[in-house]
């Protein structure tokens, strides 16, 4: 590590009193951070702190409504990307910024062209991805089209990206949400690599234990204020989640052993293939008793979604039999979504902005969504509105969520609250089987804390619970199996006492460790 | 982080007027070049729309069809459909109530005709409006591209029908006969005389009675039944609609249907109201003034309502001034398009300056407020 003397001369950004708002809403304000070179800095923030304003605004995106902005010790205007890149900023973005069939190299290229012919671009990135590659550890394909590269090597690509342009100082925004744990480890190897080289490397993120495991300096966001900034050594998960939330936070969930009785949903050689051919479920097979909750681990586009939307009758089965509350479910015996639910069955979907919920709906209204047909709802023509109101009202008091207004609009809703809201419409109802997809992304961690109790809560009164979640440290503490799917298919199943990110990690790669075989060949025998 | 809103007041009333001023400014240029003071013009269109019963009488039969044509748009864009088929429906609309007229115009009681012909607009509007809904449906051929093929078909259909079907044999017009006269919709002008309020001879008639009816079944309709709360879903976020069980196809549907039958409405106003015989081309483009009437009325019915207002006004004040100035008749059309310019297209021009500037004297009066407190 290089030797950090003369710490004030020694900053690669310095905001000062940097304010932004969005008409009503101030999203940061008076934002004083200095990061120093050559080091790891993360930012950590709950959804809506403001983290991704203010890398916007020092990647030009936005500019500030007050404050400056320095590079170096040297006041910067960033009014767009490109002032930022050429002052020697890369950003790495959440959602990759890739064309799919153009190749990593063709990536690379694009829009840091140099002259009239492509060759010589093309020839001059190749020899320089070369050299990145072996200073770095970041090997990449260079000639094969970016759609048929992995996740990890696509990320790859977007750091040579920065690399390429001279970046000396690297943003990564939430860069392990895609990743299995094995990719996030060697992610942070690259970043170590590239931080003894000097470059200054910004990592926001939600995830504590990353934050803990690679950063130097960790700077805490709340409701668009910096909160806090600590060195990394000096500092916990406890602590740093205390600062996010701005309250003590249990970050361990607690749960009694399960009493597992009879199997409420049974999977059998469930095969779906999407229109482009795609086959997205390949022969699943699983079951789920009363009492107990079964989590499918995985990276997030290997087949979970999909099988949430076949098991809840948004897909259709195409081959394969489902066993549900004591309803079989075949290619010829279809149940819809709303015959699902009848038979008491629940679904907290993955993404409650695309499925859960309608946002510009009035909460009542989206609260009654999927059982807006229920007799205690309608009249002969007209709905209750008044009845629908009074329910909604009564659910968010008991339920907490925040402001208790039916009539406010959905979106205006905090993201925890609004899972609370969909939570609250499926779990009132009392379901005997209950799918639970994502139940807590993009919730700030004090909601999480209520919402891993009410599922467990669920199974303790019996339900058996589905849970799917791309977020390893919820399906360790809450399931009490786990499946891990990879490329459609059930990789295998451990007990959630022997399972660690170690062995989930390698599962999802698609890799079976010994030890895992070990307990398959046990259970069988 | 602090959240303000702006009131639905700076949206509903304030923006829009913005807008139409804006609209009115612009108009004015127009007339500037045209060697006309703008102001003259103005108070030529006010007078002519609604100085003497003659002139609001005429903006009052307009303004119906616009609410029929507009509740049409409006219905099927809470599905998230874009029905520009109105004029279509609406002429299909007029074959119904031209085929009631004249088969039972003479021979049944009004009374009992009218709800008959109410019911051949509706069906016979809503019928055009089936096949795309349900290629859409269950076809996925998209119903903007279909609709407007079946104004074509439509108007080639109608023609078809007119010349070799219902022109009473003899005549050169291509128009039918005309219908009996115990199965017109009483004018507005009858009406009231009978009650011994005088007024001047124009077409308006009793369906703007039916019209207004209509804009207040939509509004039950759209947010007060559960297959209202299904049609918003299905517009709002279909796959949360599927998620919720709901079935898209048939909502999609129902919601065409709903807007076709409201667009076969509008024939009761022309035809059975003014014209008493079904014409060539007797939907002449309000059909697809309803489109902007349902966006500048935010797709609710009271706000199509008053825009409708403005449209009537906007046709008959409009005509009033090519007979005063002379100018050529389409300055109508320049007039419209300057308010769907500014009211449609250009809407969010004024959207941010009016909020934040709302937010600001807002957040100042609170802090004078705070300061005295």
């Amino acid at each position: 590590m290089t030797a950090q003397t003369d710490v004030a001369a020694q900053m690669a950004i310095e905001l000062r009193g940097i304010d932004k708002r969005f008409g009503a809403v101030h999203a940061n304000k008076h934002i004083d951070l200095q990061v120093e070179k050559g080091t790891i800095h993360g930012i950590v923030g709950e959804n809506g702190a403001g983290k991704s304003t203010l890398m916007s605004i020092i990647y030009g995106f936005y500019e500030a409504d007050e404050g400056d902005i320095l590079i170096d010790g040297k006041v910067t205007r960033i009014t767009d990307s490109k002032i930022a890149i050429a002052s020697g900023i890369g950003m790495v973005h959440q959602h990759f910024m890739l064309i799919q069939n153009m190749t990593a190299l063709e990536n690379v290229v694009l829009g840091a062209e140099r002259g009239f012919l492509i060759n010589e671009s093309m020839d001059h990135a190749r020899a320089e991805l070369v050299r990145l590659a072996k200073e770095y550890g970041l090997d990449v394909p260079l000639d094969v089209p970016v759609e048929r590269l992995s996740v990890g090597l696509q990320q790859r690509i977007e750091i040579l990206k920065a690399l390429y342009r001279g970046a000396r100082i690297l943003i990564l925004d939430e860069p392990t949400g895609v990743l299995t744990p094995q990719e996030t480890e060697h992610l942070f190897k690259v970043l170590d690599s590239l931080k003894e080289q000097g470059t200054t490397v910004m990592l926001i993120t939600h995830k504590l234990q990353e934050i803990m495991a690679a950063t130097d300096n960790v700077s805490v966001m709340r409701r668009g204020e910096m909160v806090a900034h600590v060195k990394t050594r000096e500092t916990s998960r406890e602590q740093l989640a205390e600062l996010m939330v701005g309250r003590k936070v249990l970050l361990r969930v607690e749960k009694g052993e399960p009493n597992p009785a009879e199997k409420l949903l049974e999977v059998e050689g469930l095969t779906w293939t999407a229109s482009d051919g795609v086959v997205k479920l390949d022969n699943v097979n699983l079951n789920v008793r009363a009492g107990e909750i079964v989590g499918i681990a995985g990276v997030s586009g290997n087949g979970q979604s999909e099988l949430l939307d076949v098991l809840s009758g948004i897909k259709n089965v195409q081959s394969g039999t489902i066993r549900l509350n004591g309803h079989e479910i075949n290619q010829g015996h279809q149940l819809n979504p709303s015959q699902v639910r009848d038979i008491k069955v629940g679904h907290i979907p993955e993404d409650r902005h695309k499925m859960g919920l309608i946002n510009s709906f009035n909460a009542d209204e989206a609260f009654i969504l999927g059982f807006h047909r229920k007799p205690e709802y309608n009249g002969k023509i007209f709905t209750k509105r008044q009845a629908i109101n009074r329910d909604c009202a009564e659910k968010m008091d008991k339920w907490d969520v925040r402001p208790q207004d039916p009539n406010l609009k959905t979106a205006n809703f905090s993201g925890g609250n609004q899972q609370k809201l969909v939570i609250a419409r499926e779990m009132e109802q009392d379901p005997d089987v209950l799918l639970v997809g994502q139940p807590t992304r993009g919730v700030d961690i004090g909601a999480i804390e209520a919402i891993h109790n009410r599922i467990i809560q669920m199974r303790d009164k019996g339900k058996a619970v589905l849970l799917v979640s791309v977020e390893l440290e919820e399906i360790m503490s809450l399931a009490d199996r786990i499946l891990v799917m990879f490329d459609g298919k059930i990789v295998g199943e451990v007990p959630a006492s022997k399972a660690n990110e170690q062995i989930l990690g390698l599962m999802m790669a698609n890799i079976v460790p010994d030890e895992v075989k070990a307990l398959q060949q046990e259970a069988s025998a | 982080m602090s959240q303000q809103h702006v009131p639905a007041w700076i949206h509903v009333i304030v923006i829009p007027l913005a807008n139409i001023l804006l609209a009115s400014f612009a108009a004015g240029l127009v007339f500037l070049y045209l060697d006309i003071n703008p102001l003259d013009a103005v108070s030529t269109m006010a007078y002519g729309a609604f100085g003497d019963s003659y002139g609001w009488g005429y903006t009052l039969y307009y303004t119906t069809s616009f609410i029929f044509t507009g509740l049409a748009v409006a219905v099927a864009f809470h599905c998230g459909l874009f029905n520009i088929g109105g004029e279509g429906q609406a002429y299909i609309g007029a074959l119904g109530v031209g085929l009631v007229c004249l088969g039972l115009g003479g021979h049944v009681p009004f009374i009992i005709l009218l709800p008959i012909s109410i019911i051949a607009a509706g069906v016979f509007g809503a019928a055009w409006a089936l096949i795309p809904a349900w290629l859409q449906a269950y076809r996925g051929s998209h119903i903007v591209i279909t609709t407007i093929m079946f104004n074509f078909i439509a108007s080639a259909l109608m023609g078809y029908l007119l010349v070799e079907v219902l022109k009473p044999v003899g005549t050169m017009s291509v128009e039918s006969a005309v219908f009996d006269q115990a199965s017109w919709i009483p004018k507005m002008w009858e009406v009231l005389g009978f009650f011994g309020i005088d007024l001047q001879k124009s077409p308006l008639n009793l369906s703007i009675v039916w019209a207004i009816l209509c804009a207040a079944g939509v509004y039950y309709f759209i947010w007060q039944t559960r297959w209202g709360y299904e049609i918003r879903s299905t517009g709002q976020n279909s796959s949360a609609a599927e998620y919720a069980g709901i079935n898209l196809g048939k909502t999609v549907v129902l919601a065409m249907l709903v807007s076709g039958m409201l667009a076969g409405f509008f024939a009761l106003n022309v035809v059975q109201g003014e014209a008493h015989q079904i014409k060539l081309s007797l939907v002449n483009g309000m059909g697809f003034t309803g489109i902007a009437v349902a966006l500048m009325g935010r797709n609710h019915p009271l706000g199509i309502v008053i825009a409708s207002l403005l449209f009537g006004f906007l046709y008959q004040g409009g005509g009033e001034l090519q007979f005063e100035y002379g100018v050529d008749p389409r300055i109508i059309v320049v007039l419209q398009g300057l308010v769907i310019l500014f009211s449609g297209a250009l809407e969010k021009m004024m959207k941010h300056p009016i909020e934040k500037l709302y937010l600001k004297l807002a957040s100042g009066s609170k802090k004078s407020a705070a300061a005295e407190a």
